[in-house]
């Protein structure tokens, strides 16, 4: 037998579509039995690149391997009466359906909640805009998502004739993902006690909008608007920079300079370690720091001595940074506890020993290539029901037949 | 009726990273208690001072993010270098569904409560950890804040434009993302419980969960070998896969005025080429998505000549007419004053605070046909409930915690 799950048994029905992949996903690969339903031609996800060995092919897509791990596959056409009533009969035995279809279209087929629901089922839709909000559902992307929801606004450079910058990874949708999740959850754990499912619309616009920290609750407490900067928070005043280049041509992030007398003594212990200390002038000034009780921040720019310690923390950080790798200055600096990070690519902080260690690189069969495959692994570690990806994506109609033939016998579950 | 009425959360969170997650619970009606420090007053939470301010008064009862991520919640103070105060914080945990913290890793075993000593007070504890990088493994002492966070995990490389370094993101994204995270955690050990009766630990890595959020990048690299760091990448704004072009940010006219637009199809490009009625647009070169791909930086170039005379809001509804993928690159005051999208959803509850008074906050970007979200009551005050919840839930006399008060107890 396996081990326990943490959604044993929750049968989750999934419309696929790039916006709800990733949602169907975390809840697969916690344990619940997510069927991915696909028209005939194949889920758009199938056309994404890259694709192993750079050779198209519906079946060799990353995006659709990587979005839809731990489901069952099935292929049902929607156009057609019979699908349509397949499809009807999945939903009366599931838990959850999961879809992120543009308002009205479900209900058009009549295959939306109304249609289709029965007492305990949970429903989540994920639209750009709510179910009855304004504006053409038809015309986002992860793009349109976060220019318009206020996340790009705040990020870019200091040079504000460079455009703002939309992060990679489609974190649009992925935002709009982990909101759909907590409310599948929390439409669960609700079902626990009351027996009863309900709809839940989740707005991937309004998630947007509320995944933007200070942008919006500076504008709403005090009408201030952040200004974009290099590397650091957008602000409405500017700051000192945060990123440096390293000796060896990386960035790393030197976080908030040293306050406390442990972080000047730590820092001071680490010159010396390195044999730097006598090369930097300042030096005299984090001792002066580290033997302090007490360094009053608001004192800087007043107290001659207290700005002095502040200026030499900032400085000697960018002095090591400036002889020493990316890597050895986070491991260094963090060593002497000093929260700094380095700006790793995403390639490298997969690669890196810390998630090895943990075992965060996990490995999935390919037979149909030959290949094991090293996916990221779980968000979170659970003691008694890990998160585990349980197979890899289907291929297009792998458990048609299987999931059919499971509507024509008796509930196991009742 | 609420989801989660039935829930008690013994909650150490704070910052973002931490109290986003418990936000959420409370909000659908957990009865969340933050416990706080009375000797350092709360400050653990920089938060609690820091601006936003509504006007004037400073202290830890004025951070307005603190108010933002702390609506619904009840606050009390527990001095747990006191042994009274251990034996109440003891009596909470016994009376509590979840302890939820995001101390760095091990600050709660130092005080006396780890894992263990939790499980021994209540067998069916779930206990939800989330820090920068776990408790196991060989960076687990090390510190982080937000935007370390997501320089280590991939995210601030991953934003930014060729031969610029990285632009990162404009704030604690991985705070927000880890606090997502951290809220699934509890609700999926909730769920655990309800069903087997069993409790259990969760260990969340801040950076774990960041380096979940490259899509496919990821498998390009452990399959194709293609890494991020490469000559011309990342180019943020484009978009290599799905392959679009155009794809990406645009001046519009004003000061800091941009729009983003995208083209999912050659129809969609003809319909934009339409709209812009210039010859460039129609120029053979332009006409397959292959041929705008290998011309990207002209196309670019040309567009934002069209685009950079033109008013923000005018872009969107010429090309959004034209069925063109566009929208604009909204500031904080247009999204939150101005957009039906997010005003109609009701996404600006306002909150009254005990001192602050009323005050419009994040809402929840969903909603809920029968037992949805709330948001009324604003952030606990340093203290606020100790009375209520030493009395309510622990079953204590006033007298009693009068006498606790006196002697630096609570």
């Amino acid at each position: 037998m396996s081990q326990a799950t943490a959604l044993d048994g929750i049968r989750v029905v999934e419309l696929s579509h790039e916006r709800c992949a990733f949602a169907g996903k975390l809840l697969a690969d916690m344990g619940a039995d997510v069927v991915v339903v696909e028209p005939p031609a194949g889920s758009p996800l199938r056309g994404w690149g890259p694709f192993v060995d750079d050779a198209p092919d519906p079946e060799r897509s990353l995006a659709w391997w990587h979005y839809n791990t731990s489901k069952r596959g099935i292929v049902l056409d929607l156009e057609d009466e019979a699908g349509r009533e397949r499809l009807r009969r999945l939903v009366a035995r599931a838990d959850l359906v999961l879809e992120a279809e543009d308002p009205g279209r479900l209900a058009a087929s009549g295959l939306d909640h109304a249609d289709l629901a029965h007492p305990a089922l949970i429903w989540v839709s994920v639209t750009p805009f709510g179910r009855a909000g304004p504006g053409r559902a038809d015309l986002t992307t992860d793009l349109t998502v976060l220019a318009a929801g206020g996340p790009v606004w705040s990020c870019g450079y200091d040079d504000h004739a460079l455009p703002p910058v939309r992060g990679l990874g489609f974190q649009g949708y992925n935002t709009a993902c982990h909101y759909a999740v907590m409310s599948a959850l929390t439409a669960l754990v609700a079902r626990g006690v009351s027996g009863e499912g309900q709809f839940v619309d989740v707005s991937m616009h309004a998630a947007a909008n509320v995944t933007t920290e200070m942008a919006s609750y500076n504008y709403l407490v005090q009408g201030t608007t952040v200004q974009r900067q290099t590397g650091r928070h957008a602000l409405e005043t500017p700051s000192l920079p945060s990123q440096v280049r390293c000796a060896d041509g990386r960035y790393v992030n030197t976080g908030v300079p040293p306050r406390q007398p442990r972080e000047y003594a730590g820092l001071l212990a680490w010159l010396e370690e390195l044999g730097v200390a006598a090369d930097f002038p300042e030096a005299v000034f984090l001792e002066m720091g580290a033997k302090r009780d007490f360094v009053d921040l608001s004192k800087i720019g007043q107290d001659d001595e207290v700005t002095a310690i502040f200026g030499a923390g900032r400085e000697a950080l960018n002095f090591v940074a400036s002889r020493l790798s990316a890597y050895d200055f986070f491991v260094g600096a963090q060593r002497a506890g000093l929260p700094v990070g380095v700006i790793y690519a995403p390639e490298e902080a997969f690669e890196d020993p810390h998630f090895v260690a943990r075992g965060f690189p996990t490995p999935v069969e390919h037979p149909e290539i030959g290949r094991t495959v090293r996916y990221p692994g779980a968000p979170y570690r659970f003691e008694k029901t890990p998160w585990r990806i349980r197979r890899r994506a289907p291929r297009l109609g792998e458990h048609t037949d299987e999931v059919l033939a499971e509507l024509d016998r008796p509930d196991p579950l009742g | 009726m609420s989801a989660l009425g039935h829930v008690r959360i013994c909650d150490f969170t704070g910052q973002l990273a931490g109290a986003g997650a418990t936000k959420w619970l409370a909000a659908f009606g957990a009865e969340v208690i933050r416990i706080e420090d009375p000797v350092k007053q709360g400050t653990w939470d920089i938060l609690r001072m820091m601006a936003p301010y509504v006007d004037e008064r400073r202290g830890v009862d004025f951070g307005g993010g603190f108010n933002n991520h702390n609506v619904e919640k009840r606050g009390i103070t527990l001095n747990l270098r006191t042994e009274r105060g251990k034996e109440l914080l003891a009596e909470l945990v016994k009376r509590s569904d979840v302890v939820a913290e995001n101390f760095a890793a091990g600050v709660l075993e130092r005080m006396g409560f780890g894992y263990e000593r939790m499980k021994q007070l209540k067998p069916d504890i779930v206990y939800v950890s989330n820090c920068g990088f776990g408790h196991t493994g060989p960076y687990r002492a090390f510190k982080t804040w937000g935007p370390i966070v997501q320089a280590i995990s991939g995210l601030t490389f991953s934003s930014g434009l060729p031969d610029q370094e990285p632009a990162g993101w404009g704030y604690s994204y991985m705070d927000h993302t880890g606090a997502y995270y951290m809220a699934i955690a509890i609700l999926l050990a909730l769920l655990h419980k309800q069903r087997t009766g069993e409790g259990q630990w969760v260990d969340l890595s801040c950076t774990e969960a960041g380096l979940t959020l490259h899509g496919p990048a990821l498998l390009d690299w452990t399959v194709n070998g293609r890494p991020l760091r490469r000559p011309g990448s990342p180019h943020a704004n484009r978009s290599e896969h799905p392959a679009m072009a155009p794809h990406g940010i645009y001046p519009a006219r004003g000061d800091d005025e941009w729009v983003a637009i995208a083209c999912r199809s050659d129809a969609e490009w003809r319909a934009l080429a339409g709209v812009v009625e210039a010859d460039w647009a129609r120029a053979a070169r332009f006409g397959t998505l292959a041929g705008r791909l290998e011309a990207q930086d002209d196309l670019d170039a040309a567009l934002a000549g069209w685009t950079r005379t033109r008013a923000k809001a005018d872009i969107v509804a010429a090309l959004q007419a034209a069925d063109v993928p566009a929208a604009p690159v909204a500031k904080p005051a247009e999204r939150v004053d101005h957009d039906p999208a997010t005003a109609g959803f009701g996404l600006w509850p306002t909150a009254t605070h005990s001192k602050m008074g009323a005050v419009r906050v994040d809402g929840l970007p969903v909603h809920f046909s029968k037992t949805d979200w709330k948001i009324e009551r604003g952030g606990p005050c340093l203290g606020e409930h100790t009375e209520e919840v030493l009395t309510g839930v622990l079953g204590l006399s006033a007298d009693e915690v009068a006498k606790l008060r006196a002697e630096g107890v609570v």
